[in-house]
C-alpha cells in the first residue's frame, strides 16, 4: 500500500465526515454558509473530525510502541490493562476532586494508566511461558480486574452512568471546548517518531540494546510514559476505542515490516482512515441516529483481529 | 587487551564464576570450552557488560568497563548472543544498519552506508539484503547477525555459540570468516563453542572452564591434550594429528 493512497483516503473521508450529519450542509454551501451552518461546522463537525483523526492516529501508534517494547504482537492498550487503568484514574479523580478540571482528570488518569501498564510489564517479565496468545489473555484478565474495581467504586458513589460514558468511545459528544486536551498527543507522537530507531532496537531485547550502547530501561520507560499519556488523553475526550492499537499496527507490519521508521507514518494514517471510516458507518447506518464508535470499531476490529489470529503463521506475526 | 582479575559471580549463592583471571591478546581468536554449566556464557556476558560481575575487575585496553560510557563501549566491543531470539520483521539490510547505531544514533551518514555495504558484501548477503529475517534459513540469519557485528566495527567481537543450529558447511563457513576477520582486519574474537574440534582447528588460544574455574588456558596445542581434556570432560579422548591439526576422537 502506498502512502499516497492512504493520504488520499484520509482526505476523501475527512471531507465526507464534514458533510454527514443531521443538519444539512452540502459541499456546495461551503462558500456561503448561513450562520447556523457555520456554527455547526465550527462547534461540532470540525472538532469531531480533528478528534477522530487524532484518536485514530495516536491509539494506533501507542499500540505499535507497546507491541515493540513488550515484544509481543498482540499487546495493546486494550490487552495490557492500559485503557482500564486510565478509566479507573478518571473515576478516582472524580471521586477525590469533585470539580476536577479536564487537565486534572487527565493527569490522574495518566498516572493510573502508567502504573497499570508498568504493572503489566512487570508481570510479563515474571511469566516464563511467553506464548503470543497467552500474554494478551493475561493482559485482558488484568484489565478486567482493574475494571471491576472501577465498577465497584462507581457503584458505591452513584457514578455508574457517568462512567459508562468512558466505557464507550463516542465522538457524538465532541464539541469545541471539550476535546482540546487531545492535541497534547501531537507533540508526543512527534517524540515517538524521533525515538523510532531506539524503540525498534529495544524491541530486539535488552542484550541486543546493551550491545549497541542503548540505555534499554530508559527507552522502555519513555515508551510506557508516551503510551499512558496518549491513552489517558484519548479516553478522557472520546472514551475507549477497542482493538485499534491491536489491529492497525499488525496490518501495517504485514506489508511494511517492523522497522518503526518505516511503519510509524503508515500506522498513523491507516489508524485515522480506519476510525474515520467506522465513524461514518456509525453515523449513516441508522441515520438520523448514531451508533457509538466503540461499537462499530469493536465489531469490525474484532473480526479483523480474529482473522489475524487465525492467519498469523502465514503473515509471520 | 582484555584483562580479567579475580572475577566472581554467583546466582542464589551458587558460584557460577569462581575467581577467574585471564588476559586475552589482541588479534587472536580465543575459544572458551567446557561442559554445560561451566560458566562460559556468563563469562563472556560479563566481559561485554550484559551481566554485572559481583567482584573483581574487567578492563579493556586498560579501561574499566564499568567506567566507560555505554555508547563508547559499543564502538569497542560487540557481543552476539544466540540469534534466533529476534522475532521482528526486519530486512537483512535494516538489521545490519543497526550495527551503525553507536556511531550515528540512527541517522545514517555516507560513511555508515559504506560500512553497511562492506559488511553485507563481506558476508555475501548482497542478493538477499532486502529479504526479511524470518524468510531466511538458520545459516543465513546467523550470517546476517555477523554482518551486523562487522558493521558495528568493534575491535573486540564476542560470540556466544555462533555455530548453534548450523550444519557443517555453514559452521565451517562462519569459522573461516571469523579467521579472515582476525587475519585481514585485525579483530580480536572471543567465542563460546561446544565442538572442541572447531575450537582446535580455528583458534589461537583456548580457555577451558569447569564449574566456574579455569582448568587450563593457553595456546591451542597446550589445551588440546589428552590429560587436560580428561580433566575437563571426564572422558578419555583420543587425539590424532591430521595435517598439523589436532583432532579429538571422542566417540
Amino acid at each position: 500500500m502506498k502512502i499516497r493512497y492512504l493520504i488520499l483516503a484520509l482526505v476523501v473521508l475527512s471531507i465526507a465526515s464534514l458533510f454527514i450529519g443531521v443538519s444539512d450542509i452540502t459541499p456546495l454551501d461551503i462558500f456561503n454558509l448561513t450562520e447556523s451552518q457555520q456554527q455547526v461546522m465550527l462547534v461540532s463537525r470540525i472538532p469531531r473530525l480533528f478528534s477522530i483523526i487524532i484518536a485514530g492516529m495516536s491509539m494506533s501508534i501507542v499500540g505499535l510502541i507497546m507491541q515493540q517494547l513488550s515484544r509481543n504482537k498482540f499487546v495493546s492498550p486494550t490487552t495490557a490493562g492500559t485503557l482500564d487503568a486510565a478509566r479507573l484514574g478518571i473515576l478516582v479523580s472524580m471521586m477525590v476532586f469533585t470539580a476536577a478540571t479536564p487537565l486534572q482528570k487527565m493527569l490522574v488518569s495518566f498516572a493510573f494508566a502508567l502504573l497499570g501498564t508498568f504493572l503489566f510489564m512487570k508481570i510479563l517479565e515474571k511469566i516464563k511461558f511467553k506464548d503470543a496468545i497467552f500474554i494478551p489473555l493475561i493482559g485482558l484478565m488484568f484489565g478486567n480486574i482493574i475494571s471491576s474495581i472501577s465498577t465497584f467504586f462507581a457503584y458505591q458513589n452513584d457514578l455508574i452512568q457517568n462512567m459508562a460514558s468512558w466505557m464507550q468511545g463516542d465522538f457524538s459528544m465532541i464539541m469545541s471546548g471539550n476535546y482540546e486536551l487531545m492535541f497534547i498527543s501531537i507533540p508526543i507522537l512527534l517524540l515517538a517518531y524521533i525515538y523510532a530507531n531506539k524503540f525498534t532496537i529495544a524491541g530486539m531485547g535488552e542484550d541486543f540494546s546493551k550491545n549497541l550502547g542503548l540505555n534499554y530501561r530508559q527507552v522502555v520507560n519513555l515508551g510506557l510514559v508516551i503510551s499512558a499519556l496518549v491513552t489517558a488523553s484519548v479516553v478522557l475526550a472520546v472514551g475507549v476505542i477497542p482493538f485499534l492499537g491491536l489491529i492497525i499496527p499488525n496490518i501495517v507490519t504485514i506489508y511494511q515490516g517492523d522497522h518503526l521508521k518505516r511503519t510509524l507514518l503508515h500506522t498513523a494514517l491507516l489508524g485515522a482512515v480506519f476510525v474515520l471510516f467506522c465513524d461514518i458507518i456509525g453515523r449513516v447506518i441508522i441515520y438520523p441516529y448514531e451508533i457509538p464508535i466503540s461499537l462499530t470499531v469493536g465489531v469490525i476490529g474484532s473480526g479483523i483481529f480474529i482473522y489475524l489470529l487465525l492467519r498469523r503463521k502465514k503473515y509471520g506475526l | 587487551m582484555v584483562d580479567l582479575k579475580n572475577v566472581f559471580k554467583s546466582y542464589n549463592k551458587k558460584k557460577v564464576i569462581d575467581d577467574v583471571s585471564l588476559e586475552i591478546e589482541k588479534g587472536t581468536i580465543t575459544s572458551f570450552i567446557g561442559p554445560n554449566g561451566a560458566g562460559k556464557s556468563t563469562l563472556i556476558s560479563m566481559i561485554s557488560r550484559l551481566i554485572a560481575k559481583d567482584n573483581g575487575a574487567i578492563t579493556i585496553d586498560g579501561e574499566d568497563i564499568l567506567h566507560t560510557k555505554n555508547n563508547e563501549l559499543a564502538k569497542k566491543i560487540s557481543i552476539l548472543k544466540q540469534s534466533n531470539a529476534i522475532n521482528l520483521k526486519l530486512t537483512i539490510r535494516e538489521l545490519v544498519s543497526f550495527g551503525r547505531f553507536p556511531y550515528s544514533q540512527g541517522k545514517l551518514t555516507k560513511e555508515d552506508e559504506a560500512k553497511i555495504d562492506e559488511a553485507i558484501d563481506y558476508m555475501e548477503l548482497r542478493e538477499m539484503q532486502d529479504k526479511y529475517l524470518d524468510e531466511l534459513s538458520g545459516g543465513q540469519r546467523q550470517r546476517a547477525h555477523i554482518a551486523m557485528v562487522i558493521a558495528q566495527d568493534t575491535e573486540y567481537i564476542l560470540l556466544d555459540e555462533p555455530l548453534n543450529n548450523l550444519d557443517m558447511r555453514h559452521s565451517v563457513q562462519i569459522m573461516k570468516t571469523l579467521r579472515k576477520l582476525v587475519n585481514e582486519m585485525g579483530k580480536t574474537i572471543l567465542l563460546v563453542i561446544h565442538d572442541i574440534n572447531f575450537a582446535s582447528c580455528y583458534s589461537d588460544h583456548i580457555v577451558a572452564l569447569k564449574d566456574g574455574k579455569i582448568v587450563k588456558q593457553g595456546r591451542t596445542c597446550d589445551v588440546i591434550d589428552k590429560c587436560v581434556l580428561k580433566e575437563i570432560y571426564d572422558m578419555d579422548i583420543d587425539i590424532k594429528e591430521i595435517d598439523d591439526r589436532r583432532i579429538c576422537v571422542y566417540f
